[in-house]
């Protein structure tokens, strides 16, 4: 199966990382990312970047309009992704267990097949 | 016996274990069930003409199999789904029951693993316990947890789908993470026990069929755990607990304490049985087993060991620093001859448990214990402040006009 690790946390805490924080969490990642690899289970990841900087567009009666800022202002913001490939939701956890980040959402990946309309 | 009863005896005896089988076979909770549900009503309409077969076990099994791969190559019109699933099933109509019991044992246990999945809310845990280990129906279940049938269908349903899609396993979790898989599986017997011992919902004060569920369990975790202390200790514990029930609860529907109980009401076969399991447990450990020494302490008929109990009960409290716990033993204190020691243990009490009016008032009755009356007095007003029920009320009065 495939999974999404979605991952969340205090944008306040991303943003005030100074130069040598941000390396060494470019190298936890990095780490990470090769560990995957090396089990055959990297599919895929990205950062975003701080939510400060997103547009949400609302589509609602024909109307489209676009706001500054992210979908939903929260205290813990949406940061980044990964996509694995694991056996099941215990081997998902082991992988995901490892990812170097304060909250972990893990979702499954429905099936290309099952997923258009 | 008529063929109606022996349908009714294969789903006494073999429901569970052949849902496990055809669970783990399938990997499909809802095809396991219905293909099984289908099997029963086949059996109760052919057994009667047809005769009850020779192995009634091997029979359903068979015919569930079959009708769960109907189900299953329906639904996947465009066979999507088959690869996952079928490929080393479709080529095996018949199936044998599996004749070995360690593979039954360790069937049924994946299903608990899997059922018991830290990924679950506790409250599908414990209806899925319900449902795939002890073998309720959804309505039984429904009844046991006070809610309307359509929600613990609704909640079941949830709880099956949230399975599947996330993709649970059914397997034995791996060796670094059995200890705490095994411990939420314990933990989830241990609060459907809790909840039929002391109810927190409902009118009745305790719902000892709901215990007596979580003792089935407790068995057959017992079982296929073989020997797994944590699991015994929580058995005995509940056991010793619940040979109480009858006593626990006067004509009035109000909750008896202990040293007022009519002992003869006691279900002395059942004590007997949990002492037993109790001294067959290995040297004090887990809280279940501090639990069960206190409840085997005050089952036993002779004089109350209140300085072991108070003994147990600190070990307890350094294990779990529940304030519950320390009032508790605050109360062990007092028996055991040291109503003094006991009020200092109450300090601070108040504050970690300021809604509970059980610490004014074990307060109260040690002031009152040991003669200052107007202090009692005091403390009989902060508990009548924060009592509840009417029963309760009554009393705290009729103890602070003793006061006088």
């Amino acid at each position: 199966m495939e999974y999404a690790l979605l991952i969340y946390g205090d944008e306040k805490v991303w943003a005030s990382r100074d130069e040598e924080q941000g390396r060494d969490n470019n190298v936890r990642h990095e780490r990470f990312a090769g560990m995957l690899a090396r089990r055959d289970a990297m599919r895929g990841g990205k950062q975003l970047a701080l939510a400060s900087s997103a547009t949400t567009l609302r589509h609602s009666d024909g109307d489209v309009s676009i706001t500054d800022g992210p979908f939903a202002e929260t205290a813990e913001v949406f940061g980044g992704f990964y996509l694995i490939e694991a056996a099941d939701l215990d081997a998902a956890i082991a992988l995901a267990k490892e990812l170097p980040e304060g909250v972990v959402e893990i979702r499954p990946i429905v099936p290309m097949a099952e997923s258009g309309s | 016996m008529t063929a109606k009863d022996a349908v009714e005896q294969a789903y006494r005896d073999h429901w569970s274990r052949l849902l496990a089988l055809l669970v783990t076979r399938l990997r499909r909770f809802d095809v396991a069930e219905d293909g099984l549900q289908d099997a029963f009503l086949a059996a109760a309409r052919t057994w009667p003409h047809q005769g009850v077969p020779a192995n009634p076990a091997a029979w359903l099994l068979t015919a569930a199999h079959r009708r769960a791969l109907d189900r299953i190559r329906r639904e996947d019109n465009d066979r999507r789904r088959l690869p996952l699933l079928v490929t080393d099933l479709i080529a095996e109509d018949v199936v044998p029951p599996d004749p070995d019991p360690d593979a039954i044992v360790d069937e049924r246990l994946r299903l608990l693993f899997a059922c018991c999945h830290p990924a679950l809310s506790p409250d599908a845990r414990a209806a899925l316990m319900l449902r795939f280990g002890a073998g309720l129906k959804t309505a039984e279940i429904a009844r046991l947890f006070l809610v309307p049938e359509s929600t613990m269908a609704a909640r079941l349903t949830r709880a099956k789908a949230k399975m599947a899609l996330a993709g649970i396993p059914l397997r034995r979790p791996a060796a670094e993470d059995l200890p705490p898989r095994l411990s939420v599986m314990v933990k989830v017997v241990y609060l459907l026990f809790a909840e039929g011992y002391r109810a927190t919902s409902g009118p009745e004060l305790q719902r000892p069929e709901l215990a007596a569920e979580a003792i089935r369990l407790g068995y057959l975790l017992g079982e296929l755990l073989r020997g797994d202390d944590e699991i015994l200790a929580l058995l005995a514990l509940m056991i010793l607990q619940h040979a109480r029930r009858d006593a626990r609860i006067d004509g009035e529907g109000r909750l008896v304490l202990l040293a007022d109980q009519d002992r003869t009401k006691w279900h002395h076969d059942e004590i007997d049985r949990g002492l037993e399991l109790v001294r067959g447990l290995g040297p004090a450990s887990g809280d279940y087993h501090l639990q069960a020494l206190i409840a085997a302490e005050h089952s036993t008929s002779g004089v109350t060991d209140w300085p072991r109990i108070a003994g147990l009960y600190a070990e307890l409290e350094r294990r779990t620093g529940s304030p519950v716990v320390r009032l508790n033993r605050a109360v062990a204190i007092a028996e055991a001859g040291a109503p003094q020691e006991a009020l200092i243990v109450l300090d601070n009490l108040d504050e970690a448990l300021p809604t509970n009016h059980l610490v004014p008032t074990v307060r109260a009755e040690l002031l009152s214990r040991l003669g200052r009356r107007a202090e009692a007095v005091a403390a009989f007003d902060a508990a009548l402040l924060l009592v509840r029920t009417d029963a309760e009320r009554a009393h705290l009065e009729r103890r602070r006009a003793d006061q006088a």
